[in-house]
Protein backbone atom coordinates (compact mmCIF):
# COMPACT_ATOMS: atom_id res chain seq x y z
CA UNK A 1 0.00 0.00 0.00
CA UNK A 2 1.27 3.67 -0.97
CA UNK A 3 0.70 6.12 0.88
CA UNK A 4 -1.00 9.63 -1.30
CA UNK A 5 1.60 11.94 -0.17
CA UNK A 6 -0.61 15.60 -0.15
CA UNK A 7 1.76 18.39 -1.65
CA UNK A 8 1.93 21.50 0.30
CA UNK A 9 0.33 23.18 -2.62
CA UNK A 10 -1.86 20.68 -4.68
CA UNK A 11 -2.27 22.08 -8.17
CA UNK A 12 -5.12 23.03 -9.72
CA UNK A 13 -6.61 21.11 -12.51
CA UNK A 14 -6.07 24.39 -14.80
CA UNK A 15 -2.44 23.92 -13.63
CA UNK A 16 -2.69 19.73 -14.19
CA UNK A 17 -3.26 20.29 -17.65
CA UNK A 18 0.29 22.13 -18.48
CA UNK A 19 -1.01 24.01 -21.74
CA UNK A 20 -1.60 27.10 -20.75
CA UNK A 21 1.51 27.40 -18.42
CA UNK A 22 3.71 26.21 -21.30
CA UNK A 23 1.88 28.86 -23.59
CA UNK A 24 2.68 31.44 -21.14
CA UNK A 25 6.37 30.13 -20.80
CA UNK A 26 6.46 30.12 -24.76
CA UNK A 27 4.61 33.57 -24.72
CA UNK A 28 8.08 35.03 -22.57
CA UNK A 29 10.41 33.79 -24.69
CA UNK A 30 8.92 34.76 -27.84
CA UNK A 31 9.17 38.02 -25.86
CA UNK A 32 12.54 38.21 -25.76
CA UNK A 33 13.07 37.11 -29.39
CA UNK A 34 12.93 41.02 -29.34
CA UNK A 35 13.81 41.80 -26.57
CA UNK A 36 17.30 44.59 -25.94
CA UNK A 37 20.41 42.00 -26.08
CA UNK A 38 23.24 41.77 -23.22
CA UNK A 39 25.92 40.59 -25.07
CA UNK A 40 29.07 43.46 -25.39
CA UNK A 41 31.31 42.91 -28.63
CA UNK A 42 34.16 42.23 -26.55
CA UNK A 43 37.23 43.15 -29.01
CA UNK A 44 35.51 46.22 -30.37
CA UNK A 45 33.19 47.39 -27.20
CA UNK A 46 35.40 47.09 -24.03
CA UNK A 47 34.78 46.84 -20.42
CA UNK A 48 35.10 49.97 -18.55
CA UNK A 49 36.56 48.60 -15.18
CA UNK A 50 35.95 50.60 -11.96
CA UNK A 51 39.05 51.68 -10.17
CA UNK A 52 38.51 48.65 -7.42
CA UNK A 53 39.85 46.46 -10.91
CA UNK A 54 42.80 44.65 -9.98
CA UNK A 55 44.55 43.55 -13.13
CA UNK A 56 48.35 43.01 -13.73
CA UNK A 57 50.73 44.70 -11.54
CA UNK A 58 53.25 47.22 -13.16
CA UNK A 59 55.68 49.85 -11.88
CA UNK A 60 55.08 53.27 -11.62
CA UNK A 61 57.28 55.44 -13.64
CA UNK A 62 57.53 59.17 -12.40
CA UNK A 63 60.22 61.06 -14.26
CA UNK A 64 61.65 58.34 -17.19
CA UNK A 65 62.52 56.70 -13.66
CA UNK A 66 60.39 53.73 -11.39
CA UNK A 67 60.08 55.08 -8.08
CA UNK A 68 60.85 51.66 -6.34
CA UNK A 69 63.56 51.57 -3.93
CA UNK A 70 63.95 47.89 -4.27
CA UNK A 71 63.38 47.15 -0.81
CA UNK A 72 62.55 43.95 -1.47
CA UNK A 73 58.64 43.74 0.23
CA UNK A 74 56.73 42.88 -2.58
CA UNK A 75 58.60 39.77 -3.11
CA UNK A 76 58.53 38.90 0.51
CA UNK A 77 54.74 39.49 0.89
CA UNK A 78 54.01 37.66 -2.41
CA UNK A 79 52.26 34.08 -1.66
CA UNK A 80 53.00 32.86 -5.38
CA UNK A 81 56.64 34.10 -5.34
CA UNK A 82 56.20 35.71 -9.08
CA UNK A 83 58.65 38.33 -7.97
CA UNK A 84 62.23 38.79 -8.01
CA UNK A 85 64.03 41.78 -6.99
CA UNK A 86 67.81 42.81 -7.31
CA UNK A 87 69.13 45.94 -6.07
CA UNK A 88 71.72 48.27 -6.77
CA UNK A 89 72.96 51.60 -5.73
CA UNK A 90 72.28 54.75 -6.95
CA UNK A 91 73.50 58.46 -6.60
CA UNK A 92 70.03 59.40 -6.39
CA UNK A 93 67.82 60.94 -3.22
CA UNK A 94 66.27 57.37 -2.69
CA UNK A 95 69.39 55.57 -2.78
CA UNK A 96 68.45 52.67 -3.98
CA UNK A 97 67.26 51.17 -7.22
CA UNK A 98 66.14 47.80 -9.24
CA UNK A 99 68.24 46.79 -12.09
CA UNK A 100 66.48 43.42 -12.53
CA UNK A 101 62.91 43.76 -11.26
CA UNK A 102 60.62 40.24 -13.05
CA UNK A 103 57.47 39.59 -12.45
CA UNK A 104 56.30 36.07 -13.84
CA UNK A 105 53.04 36.26 -15.03
CA UNK A 106 52.28 32.19 -14.75
CA UNK A 107 52.80 32.86 -11.08
CA UNK A 108 50.90 35.60 -10.46
CA UNK A 109 47.71 35.17 -8.77
CA UNK A 110 46.76 39.31 -9.03
CA UNK A 111 45.96 39.24 -5.20
CA UNK A 112 47.33 42.70 -5.13
CA UNK A 113 49.60 42.05 -1.49
CA UNK A 114 52.24 43.55 -3.37
CA UNK A 115 50.69 46.62 -4.12
CA UNK A 116 49.39 46.86 -1.00
CA UNK A 117 52.97 46.52 0.89
CA UNK A 118 54.67 48.77 -1.19
CA UNK A 119 56.25 51.83 0.94
CA UNK A 120 56.38 54.17 -2.13
CA UNK A 121 53.20 53.33 -3.68
CA UNK A 122 55.38 52.36 -6.46
CA UNK A 123 53.47 48.76 -7.67
CA UNK A 124 50.34 49.08 -8.84
CA UNK A 125 47.57 47.01 -10.39
CA UNK A 126 46.72 48.46 -13.56
CA UNK A 127 43.24 47.54 -15.13
CA UNK A 128 45.06 45.53 -17.99
CA UNK A 129 43.97 41.80 -18.23
CA UNK A 130 44.62 41.15 -21.60
CA UNK A 131 47.75 38.66 -21.06
CA UNK A 132 48.71 36.41 -23.33
CA UNK A 133 52.30 34.52 -24.58
CA UNK A 134 53.40 31.56 -26.26
CA UNK A 135 56.79 30.89 -24.71
CA UNK A 136 57.57 30.68 -20.96
CA UNK A 137 60.34 33.55 -21.41
CA UNK A 138 57.65 35.55 -23.08
CA UNK A 139 55.81 35.02 -19.46
CA UNK A 140 58.20 37.05 -17.20
CA UNK A 141 57.68 40.44 -17.24
CA UNK A 142 60.96 42.32 -16.88
CA UNK A 143 61.44 46.26 -15.97
CA UNK A 144 60.63 47.14 -19.82
CA UNK A 145 56.88 45.49 -19.69
CA UNK A 146 56.48 46.28 -16.35
CA UNK A 147 56.98 50.43 -16.50
CA UNK A 148 54.15 52.59 -16.74
CA UNK A 149 54.03 56.15 -16.68
CA UNK A 150 52.55 57.61 -13.64
CA UNK A 151 49.80 59.70 -15.60
CA UNK A 152 47.96 56.54 -16.50
CA UNK A 153 47.75 54.91 -13.40
CA UNK A 154 46.26 58.20 -11.53
CA UNK A 155 42.64 56.25 -10.81
CA UNK A 156 44.02 53.53 -9.18
CA UNK A 157 46.58 55.75 -7.09
CA UNK A 158 43.40 57.82 -5.79
CA UNK A 159 41.16 54.79 -5.20
CA UNK A 160 44.19 53.18 -2.71
CA UNK A 161 44.75 56.62 -1.20
CA UNK A 162 41.18 56.81 -0.71
CA UNK A 163 40.74 53.63 0.33
CA UNK A 164 43.60 51.84 1.74
CA UNK B 1 14.90 10.09 -69.88
CA UNK B 2 12.95 9.44 -66.39
CA UNK B 3 16.25 7.85 -65.02
CA UNK B 4 18.08 11.21 -65.97
CA UNK B 5 15.24 13.21 -64.20
CA UNK B 6 15.17 11.04 -60.96
CA UNK B 7 19.06 11.56 -60.88
CA UNK B 8 18.39 15.15 -61.15
CA UNK B 9 15.76 15.10 -58.88
CA UNK B 10 17.83 13.26 -55.84
CA UNK B 11 20.95 15.19 -56.38
CA UNK B 12 18.43 18.82 -55.78
CA UNK B 13 16.58 16.91 -52.88
CA UNK B 14 20.09 16.02 -51.26
CA UNK B 15 21.54 19.48 -52.04
CA UNK B 16 18.40 20.86 -50.23
CA UNK B 17 18.55 19.03 -47.51
CA UNK B 18 22.05 19.54 -46.29
CA UNK B 19 21.33 23.48 -47.33
CA UNK B 20 18.84 23.18 -44.82
CA UNK B 21 20.59 21.28 -42.46
CA UNK B 22 23.78 23.89 -42.65
CA UNK B 23 21.46 26.95 -42.04
CA UNK B 24 18.93 25.41 -39.68
CA UNK B 25 21.95 24.98 -37.50
CA UNK B 26 22.45 28.67 -37.99
CA UNK B 27 19.05 29.28 -37.32
CA UNK B 28 18.55 27.56 -33.94
CA UNK B 29 21.77 29.03 -33.00
CA UNK B 30 20.71 32.37 -33.65
CA UNK B 31 17.12 32.10 -32.25
CA UNK B 32 18.49 30.30 -28.80
CA UNK B 33 20.49 33.69 -28.70
CA UNK B 34 17.78 36.07 -29.06
CA UNK B 35 15.46 34.22 -26.61
CA UNK B 36 18.59 34.32 -24.00
CA UNK B 37 18.99 38.55 -25.09
CA UNK B 38 21.95 37.38 -27.00
CA UNK B 39 23.22 38.36 -29.99
CA UNK B 40 24.04 34.99 -31.70
CA UNK B 41 26.73 33.96 -34.29
CA UNK B 42 27.80 37.34 -35.98
CA UNK B 43 31.48 36.93 -36.58
CA UNK B 44 32.00 34.29 -39.85
CA UNK B 45 30.48 35.80 -42.93
CA UNK B 46 28.13 38.52 -42.99
CA UNK B 47 26.23 38.28 -40.03
CA UNK B 48 27.06 35.00 -38.91
CA UNK B 49 26.02 33.22 -42.15
CA UNK B 50 29.12 31.18 -43.25
CA UNK B 51 29.54 29.82 -39.36
CA UNK B 52 27.38 26.59 -40.15
CA UNK B 53 29.59 25.63 -42.88
CA UNK B 54 32.73 26.72 -41.10
CA UNK B 55 31.98 24.22 -38.28
CA UNK B 56 31.14 21.47 -40.79
CA UNK B 57 34.73 22.11 -42.18
CA UNK B 58 36.09 22.09 -38.76
CA UNK B 59 34.85 18.62 -38.06
CA UNK B 60 36.23 17.39 -41.35
CA UNK B 61 39.92 17.95 -39.42
CA UNK B 62 39.14 16.55 -36.57
CA UNK B 63 40.81 13.67 -35.14
CA UNK B 64 38.58 10.93 -35.34
CA UNK B 65 38.54 8.77 -31.75
CA UNK B 66 37.26 4.89 -31.66
CA UNK B 67 37.12 3.81 -28.46
CA UNK B 68 39.76 0.69 -27.57
CA UNK B 69 36.97 -1.25 -26.02
CA UNK B 70 34.09 -0.43 -28.71
CA UNK B 71 32.62 -2.83 -31.36
CA UNK B 72 34.75 -0.92 -33.99
CA UNK B 73 32.03 -2.06 -36.92
CA UNK B 74 28.83 -1.27 -35.33
CA UNK B 75 30.30 1.73 -33.62
CA UNK B 76 31.10 3.06 -37.31
CA UNK B 77 28.05 1.29 -38.67
CA UNK B 78 25.43 3.54 -36.56
CA UNK B 79 26.38 7.04 -37.83
CA UNK B 80 25.82 5.78 -41.06
CA UNK B 81 21.89 3.99 -40.16
CA UNK B 82 21.14 7.51 -38.83
CA UNK B 83 22.02 9.66 -41.60
CA UNK B 84 20.86 7.12 -44.55
CA UNK B 85 17.44 6.53 -42.62
CA UNK B 86 17.12 10.33 -42.45
CA UNK B 87 17.63 11.15 -46.17
CA UNK B 88 15.79 8.14 -47.34
CA UNK B 89 12.32 9.33 -45.22
CA UNK B 90 13.01 13.05 -47.32
CA UNK B 91 12.86 10.77 -50.68
CA UNK B 92 8.51 10.10 -50.68
CA UNK B 93 8.08 13.85 -49.48
CA UNK B 94 6.12 15.70 -52.18
CA UNK B 95 6.79 19.44 -52.51
CA UNK B 96 4.29 20.20 -55.09
CA UNK B 97 1.48 19.38 -57.87
CA UNK B 98 2.93 17.78 -60.86
CA UNK B 99 4.55 20.34 -63.05
CA UNK B 100 4.51 20.69 -67.19
CA UNK B 101 7.68 21.63 -68.34
CA UNK B 102 9.70 21.45 -71.87
CA UNK B 103 6.59 18.98 -72.37
CA UNK B 104 7.44 16.62 -70.01
CA UNK B 105 5.13 15.41 -66.69
CA UNK B 106 7.74 15.87 -63.83
CA UNK B 107 6.40 14.74 -60.52
CA UNK B 108 7.97 17.08 -57.54
CA UNK B 109 8.88 14.39 -55.79
CA UNK B 110 11.74 11.55 -55.88
CA UNK B 111 10.28 8.28 -55.78
CA UNK B 112 6.45 8.47 -55.93
CA UNK B 113 5.55 5.50 -53.94
CA UNK B 114 2.05 4.69 -53.03
CA UNK B 115 2.46 4.10 -49.37
CA UNK B 116 4.51 6.94 -48.92
CA UNK B 117 3.02 7.20 -44.74
CA UNK B 118 4.02 3.78 -44.22
CA UNK B 119 7.55 4.05 -45.89
CA UNK B 120 7.93 7.24 -43.72
CA UNK B 121 7.10 5.56 -40.41
CA UNK B 122 8.59 2.15 -41.37
CA UNK B 123 12.11 4.30 -41.88
CA UNK B 124 11.93 6.02 -38.67
CA UNK B 125 11.45 3.04 -36.97
CA UNK B 126 14.77 1.93 -38.33
CA UNK B 127 16.26 4.62 -37.13
CA UNK B 128 16.42 3.59 -33.64
CA UNK B 129 18.49 1.02 -34.60
CA UNK B 130 21.73 4.10 -35.93
CA UNK B 131 20.71 5.55 -32.10
CA UNK B 132 20.57 1.84 -30.17
CA UNK B 133 23.26 0.53 -31.98
CA UNK B 134 25.78 3.28 -31.38
CA UNK B 135 25.09 3.04 -27.84
CA UNK B 136 25.68 -0.05 -27.07
CA UNK B 137 28.86 -0.30 -29.69
CA UNK B 138 30.82 2.20 -28.02
CA UNK B 139 31.05 0.33 -24.91
CA UNK B 140 30.12 3.13 -22.40
CA UNK B 141 28.12 3.34 -19.96
CA UNK B 142 25.99 7.13 -20.59
CA UNK B 143 25.72 5.99 -24.53
CA UNK B 144 24.11 2.78 -23.71
CA UNK B 145 21.68 4.34 -20.99
CA UNK B 146 20.99 7.04 -24.00
CA UNK B 147 21.07 4.23 -26.62
CA UNK B 148 18.03 2.46 -24.28
CA UNK B 149 16.29 5.12 -23.22
CA UNK B 150 16.03 6.30 -26.94
CA UNK B 151 14.82 3.19 -28.12
CA UNK B 152 12.20 2.86 -25.30
CA UNK B 153 10.89 6.47 -26.22
CA UNK B 154 10.70 5.77 -30.00
CA UNK B 155 9.27 2.90 -29.76
CA UNK B 156 6.28 4.40 -27.25
CA UNK B 157 5.86 7.37 -29.12
CA UNK B 158 5.00 5.28 -32.66
CA UNK B 159 2.19 4.42 -31.28
CA UNK B 160 0.10 7.46 -31.00
CA UNK B 161 2.26 8.78 -33.52
CA UNK B 162 1.10 5.86 -35.75
CA UNK B 163 -2.83 6.05 -34.56
CA UNK B 164 -2.66 9.82 -35.08
CA UNK B 165 -1.81 9.15 -38.48
CA UNK B 166 -4.91 6.38 -39.32
CA UNK B 167 -7.26 9.50 -38.77
CA UNK B 168 -5.59 11.37 -41.36
CA UNK B 169 -5.85 8.85 -43.81
CA UNK B 170 -9.16 7.80 -42.91
CA UNK B 171 -10.40 11.16 -43.90
CA UNK B 172 -8.05 10.99 -47.20
CA UNK B 173 -8.60 7.60 -48.11
CA UNK B 174 -4.87 7.22 -49.43
CA UNK B 175 -1.45 6.41 -48.13
CA UNK B 176 -0.24 8.45 -50.74
CA UNK B 177 1.43 12.21 -49.29
CA UNK B 178 0.57 14.02 -52.53
CA UNK B 179 -2.94 13.00 -52.01
CA UNK B 180 -3.55 13.42 -48.40
CA UNK B 181 -2.25 17.32 -49.22
CA UNK B 182 -4.68 17.37 -52.40
CA UNK B 183 -7.58 16.67 -49.77
CA UNK B 184 -6.94 19.36 -47.86
CA UNK B 185 -7.28 21.97 -50.25
CA UNK B 186 -9.44 24.92 -49.12
CA UNK B 187 -9.61 25.17 -45.02
CA UNK B 188 -10.08 21.47 -45.07
CA UNK B 189 -6.92 21.42 -43.25
CA UNK B 190 -6.65 18.08 -41.16
CA UNK B 191 -5.42 20.54 -37.59
CA UNK B 192 -8.67 21.98 -37.98
CA UNK B 193 -10.35 18.92 -38.34
CA UNK B 194 -8.67 16.71 -35.81
CA UNK B 195 -6.91 18.97 -33.32
CA UNK B 196 -6.38 16.60 -30.90
CA UNK B 197 -4.86 14.00 -33.44
CA UNK B 198 -2.05 17.05 -34.48
CA UNK B 199 -1.22 17.70 -30.85
CA UNK B 200 -0.77 14.30 -30.61
CA UNK B 201 1.04 13.84 -33.62
CA UNK B 202 3.16 16.81 -33.13
CA UNK B 203 3.84 15.61 -29.61
CA UNK B 204 4.84 12.30 -30.80
CA UNK B 205 6.96 13.88 -33.56
CA UNK B 206 9.14 15.73 -30.73
CA UNK B 207 9.61 12.63 -29.25
CA UNK B 208 11.08 10.81 -32.59
CA UNK B 209 13.33 13.57 -33.71
CA UNK B 210 14.61 13.48 -29.99
CA UNK B 211 13.95 16.77 -29.77
CA UNK B 212 14.20 19.00 -26.50
CA UNK B 213 11.55 18.50 -24.29
CA UNK B 214 11.62 14.71 -25.12
CA UNK B 215 15.64 14.53 -25.86
CA UNK B 216 16.54 11.92 -23.25
CA UNK B 217 18.81 10.37 -25.27
CA UNK B 218 21.12 13.04 -25.10
CA UNK B 219 20.01 14.31 -21.95
CA UNK B 220 23.91 16.65 -21.46
CA UNK B 221 23.46 17.01 -17.55
CA UNK B 222 22.70 13.32 -16.81
CA UNK B 223 24.54 11.53 -19.49
CA UNK B 224 27.28 13.99 -21.17
CA UNK B 225 26.74 13.04 -24.58
CA UNK B 226 23.97 10.22 -24.45
CA UNK B 227 24.43 7.79 -27.40
CA UNK B 228 27.15 10.16 -28.98
CA UNK B 229 29.39 10.59 -25.76
CA UNK B 230 31.91 8.23 -27.81
CA UNK B 231 31.68 9.91 -31.36
CA UNK B 232 33.89 12.74 -32.60
CA UNK B 233 35.14 14.35 -36.14
CA UNK B 234 32.76 13.06 -38.91
CA UNK B 235 30.92 10.39 -37.48
CA UNK B 236 29.40 12.65 -34.77
CA UNK B 237 28.97 15.16 -38.18
CA UNK B 238 26.77 12.43 -39.07
CA UNK B 239 24.63 12.46 -35.89
CA UNK B 240 24.27 16.04 -35.91
CA UNK B 241 23.03 15.78 -39.91
CA UNK B 242 20.70 13.15 -39.20
CA UNK B 243 18.96 14.79 -36.10
CA UNK B 244 18.22 18.18 -38.09
CA UNK B 245 17.28 16.33 -41.11
CA UNK B 246 14.79 14.41 -38.99
CA UNK B 247 13.56 17.56 -37.40
CA UNK B 248 13.46 18.94 -41.26
CA UNK B 249 11.55 15.58 -42.30
CA UNK B 250 9.36 15.64 -39.22
CA UNK B 251 7.82 19.56 -39.65
CA UNK B 252 7.60 18.39 -43.60
CA UNK B 253 5.26 16.05 -42.48
CA UNK B 254 3.26 17.77 -40.09
CA UNK B 255 2.54 20.31 -42.68
CA UNK B 256 1.48 17.79 -45.12
CA UNK B 257 -0.63 15.64 -43.01
CA UNK B 258 -1.65 18.54 -40.69
CA UNK B 259 -1.40 21.99 -42.24
CA UNK B 260 -2.71 21.23 -45.73
CA UNK B 261 0.37 21.15 -47.08
CA UNK B 262 0.94 23.60 -50.57
CA UNK B 263 -2.45 24.50 -50.56
CA UNK B 264 -3.58 28.18 -49.57
CA UNK B 265 -7.05 28.81 -49.57
CA UNK B 266 -6.90 32.00 -52.35
CA UNK B 267 -4.67 30.46 -54.81
CA UNK B 268 -6.71 29.56 -57.28
CA UNK B 269 -8.64 32.81 -56.95
CA UNK B 270 -5.66 34.86 -58.23
CA UNK B 271 -5.84 33.47 -61.80
CA UNK B 272 -1.96 32.43 -62.54
CA UNK B 273 -0.98 30.44 -64.79
CA UNK B 274 -0.41 26.58 -63.78
CA UNK B 275 3.04 26.96 -63.48
CA UNK B 276 2.70 29.94 -61.55
CA UNK B 277 0.33 28.79 -59.36
CA UNK B 278 2.67 25.47 -58.48
CA UNK B 279 6.07 27.63 -57.99
CA UNK B 280 3.24 29.37 -55.68
CA UNK B 281 2.25 26.36 -53.62
CA UNK B 282 6.07 25.36 -53.19
CA UNK B 283 7.00 28.17 -51.68
CA UNK B 284 3.63 27.85 -49.57
CA UNK B 285 4.83 24.56 -48.75
CA UNK B 286 8.22 26.06 -47.47
CA UNK B 287 7.27 28.92 -45.60
CA UNK B 288 5.08 26.23 -43.90
CA UNK B 289 7.69 23.69 -43.01
CA UNK B 290 10.11 26.66 -41.92
CA UNK B 291 7.50 28.27 -39.41
CA UNK B 292 6.90 24.56 -38.10
CA UNK B 293 10.76 24.45 -37.67
CA UNK B 294 11.19 27.87 -35.77
CA UNK B 295 8.08 26.13 -33.67
CA UNK B 296 10.55 23.39 -33.03
CA UNK B 297 13.41 25.60 -31.97
CA UNK B 298 10.90 27.76 -29.82
CA UNK B 299 9.91 25.15 -27.76
CA UNK B 300 13.24 23.97 -27.45
CA UNK B 301 14.64 27.13 -25.94
CA UNK B 302 11.54 27.51 -23.45
CA UNK B 303 10.60 23.73 -22.02
CA UNK B 304 12.58 22.13 -19.32
CA UNK B 305 13.10 18.34 -20.48
CA UNK B 306 11.29 15.60 -19.05
CA UNK B 307 12.10 12.98 -16.10
CA UNK B 308 12.15 9.41 -17.71
CA UNK B 309 9.23 7.81 -15.74
CA UNK B 310 7.10 11.09 -16.69
CA UNK B 311 7.88 10.68 -20.27
CA UNK B 312 6.84 6.97 -20.83
CA UNK B 313 3.56 7.56 -18.51
CA UNK B 314 2.58 10.59 -20.51
CA UNK B 315 3.18 8.67 -23.91
CA UNK B 316 1.50 5.89 -22.42
CA UNK B 317 -1.14 7.24 -20.47
CA UNK B 318 -2.21 10.24 -22.37
CA UNK B 319 -0.78 10.47 -25.50
CA UNK B 320 -2.37 7.04 -26.98
CA UNK B 321 -5.68 7.68 -25.25
CA UNK B 322 -5.88 10.46 -26.62
CA UNK B 323 -5.35 9.14 -30.36
CA UNK B 324 -7.87 6.92 -29.77
CA UNK B 325 -10.65 9.68 -29.06
CA UNK B 326 -8.83 11.67 -31.88
CA UNK B 327 -10.19 8.17 -34.14
CA UNK B 328 -13.34 7.94 -32.57
CA UNK B 329 -13.71 11.60 -33.46
CA UNK B 330 -12.45 11.39 -36.99
CA UNK B 331 -15.49 7.92 -37.52
CA UNK B 332 -17.28 10.79 -35.65
CA UNK B 333 -17.01 13.24 -38.50
CA UNK B 334 -16.90 10.75 -41.97
CA UNK B 335 -20.18 9.29 -40.25
CA UNK B 336 -22.53 12.55 -40.07
CA UNK B 337 -21.06 14.70 -42.15
CA UNK B 338 -20.14 12.31 -45.06
CA UNK B 339 -16.67 14.18 -45.78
Amino acid sequence: MSVVKKRRKDLTIFQKLYIPEIVKGMLLTFKHLFGPKFTRQYPEVRYEQPDSYRGRPVLVQENGKERCVACGLCSRVCPALAIEVQAVETEDEKERYPNLFEINMLRCIFCGFCEEVCPEEAIIMSKDYELTFTKYEDAIFGKDKLLVPVESLKGRIEFLRKYR
Amino acid sequence: MDIVFALIKIVIAVAVLLFMVTYLVYFERKISAWIQDRIGPNRVGWGGLLQSPADVLKLFFKEDIVPRAANKFVHSLAPVISLTIAFITYTVIPIGNDIQLFGYNIKLVVADVDAGILFILAFTSIGVYGITLSGWGSNNKYSLLGGLRSSAQMISYELSMGISVVGVLMLAGSLKISDIINYQSGWMWNAILQPIGFITFVVAAFAETNRLPFDLPEAEPELVGGYHTEYSSLKFAMFFLAEYANMIVASALISALYLGGWNLPFVHDLGLNPTLTILFQITTYFIKILCVLFFFIWVRWSIPRFRYDQLMSLGWKVMLPLSLINLIWVAFLIYVFKI
